[in-house]
């Protein structure tokens, strides 16, 4: 066994930022394309909290940013379920 | 050479542990979101308690490397496994007091090297393993993490920079829920199982278990109620150094930081890693500081939180020898009830001594002052100097 499981740490760094930035940034430009103006002008001012735009493009491009990043995770808890259960496998 | 009693003492002291380490560390969870206010205080102790639970069944990887991976089985007795608890729980409890988010882990595995050397010698300890295994991903970990948290902040604020501030705000907050659960969830899958780990080993040398046994379901379902009881509680003192000692943080933040720290655990719990998730909660909250521009990171406060790190192995470690010595010249039963008598009676007195300043979850959220318990009661310190 060597001091450094090299192999390891690279997994978690690549796969870290795969899921740990990666991820998120999926889910922010889903608030992005949600945010898009359109349909019915809206007249956020700059103090506004609201994130909905009304755009429908924009609202299915959100739902499917929004769908991946839940995929993604229901897969990762599925993935991780299977290794730390060798026995089930 | 089984003792049911002994036995006995030792699973309450193991779960007397897990439930410190609860609450020691809702903080690396859910700091962030009650910072930002994403979740109530006390809706944020409570759904990541419910998660630790999930998490506990979720993965066995790390009881696995816990039960049979850093000591020499054959050298351990029930006394050595007491004492080390012993020392953890010392340990978790001081640092607690301080407002510190050491690493529960450290502690624990502090604790067992400390009374295993003053029981059997050096050389029943798997140094390389432990050098391998714990001392050099405790050193990775928080950088990989900061890594990750500061690119993940960078890419938040660069896409969502079209977005008005409050606009901003209101979407990132409800995206933390969700990366704040699944920290919750990860802690269970990696801390959890540190527990159930030494409960094993505890059966097994016992011969309760036959050697290379999996932690049996009773186990399971004990600690993951102990953790989640003490993370219910929570370790107010620790959430509100995370959430408003090291960076003052918003919402983008927080979804960034918890989402990197969510991420390298549950990659660390697989590969079966007992890494210190206190270390890579930290890790994140700095990074995100760093991937911002203008956000500002007390380094006093990190320094502070990296000297009791350094220190937290060999702290735990004396504490565990110094009760493991006491216990071995009362000898047998009665040595492990004196020992954990006076574990009791510090652990009251450190309690008794926190009801003094208190953090609880009215306060937390208070301007951070310089100091853990808000300065309300007295008047103002001195202005801060930068």
């Amino acid at each position: 066994m060597s001091w450094i499981n090299l192999t390891a740490l690279g997994e978690i760094v690549v796969f870290g930022l795969l899921a740990g930035a990666g991820l998120p940034a999926i889910f922010a430009l889903g608030l992005l394309a949600l945010s898009m103006k359109g349909g019915r002008a809206q007249t956020a001012g700059a103090d506004s909290d609201q994130v909905i735009g009304g755009n429908p493009a924009g609202i299915v491009i959100a739902t499917f940013c929004f769908l991946v990043v839940l995929a993604a995770i229901a897969w990762g808890i599925y993935e991780v379920y299977q290794i730390g259960h060798p026995a089930a496998k | 050479m089984s003792n049911d009693f002994l036995l006995v003492l030792v699973v309450i002291t193991a779960l007397a542990f897990d439930f410190t380490n609860g609450f020691h560390d809702t903080g690396n969870a859910m700091a962030t979101s009650i910072a930002t206010k994403a979740l109530s205080p006390r809706i944020a102790v409570a759904l990541s308690g419910v998660l630790n639970l999930v998490g506990a069944f979720l993965s066995l990887s790390v009881a696995a490397t816990i039960a049979s991976g850093l000591v020499d089985t054959k050298l351990v007795t029930l006394t050595v496994v007491a004492a080390g608890l012993a020392g953890g729980i010392t340990w978790n409890l001081l640092t607690w007091y301080f407002g510190i988010p050491s690493s529960s882990s450290h502690a624990l595995i502090g604790g067992v090297i400390g009374s295993t050397i003053a029981a059997a010698g050096g050389h029943a300890i798997q140094w390389k393993d432990l050098v391998a295994k714990v001392v050099i991903p405790a050193g990775l970990s928080p950088i990989i993490a900061a890594l990750v948290a500061a690119t993940g902040t960078w890419l938040l604020y660069r896409i969502s920079r079209s977005l008005t501030d409050r606009a901003r705000g209101h979407g990132f907050r409800i995206g933390q829920i969700g990366s704040a659960s699944m920290v919750s969830l990860a802690h269970g899958t990696n801390d959890a199982q540190k527990t159930m780990g030494v409960i094993t080993l505890a059966l097994i040398v016992n011969k309760s278990l036959p050697s290379g046994s999996s932690a049996p379901f009773w186990v399971i379902l004990s600690c993951g109620l102990a953790i989640s009881l003490g993370t219910y509680l929570g370790g107010w003192r620790v959430i509100r150094t995370l959430g408003k000692g090291l960076v003052e943080i918003e919402s983008p933040q927080g979804m960034a930081a918890e989402s990197a720290s969510a991420a390298v655990i549950l990659l660390s719990s697989s590969f079966g890693y007992s890494l210190s998730t206190t270390h890579v909660a930290t890790g994140s909250i700095i990074g995100t500081g760093l991937g911002k521009k203008g956000a500002q990171v007390r380094w006093n406060v990190a320094g502070r939180m990296a000297t009791a790190w350094v220190f937290t192995l060999p702290a735990a470690a004396l504490v565990g020898a110094g009760a493991e010595a006491l216990a071995h010249v009362i000898g047998h039963s009665p040595g492990v009830i004196v020992v954990l008598v006076i574990l009791a009676a510090v652990a009251a007195a450190i309690y008794l001594r926190s009801r003094k300043t208190k953090v609880d979850h009215n306060n937390v959220n208070d301007e951070w002052t310089g100091g853990v318990a808000p300065a309300e009661p007295e008047p103002e310190p001195e202005p801060a100097a930068a």
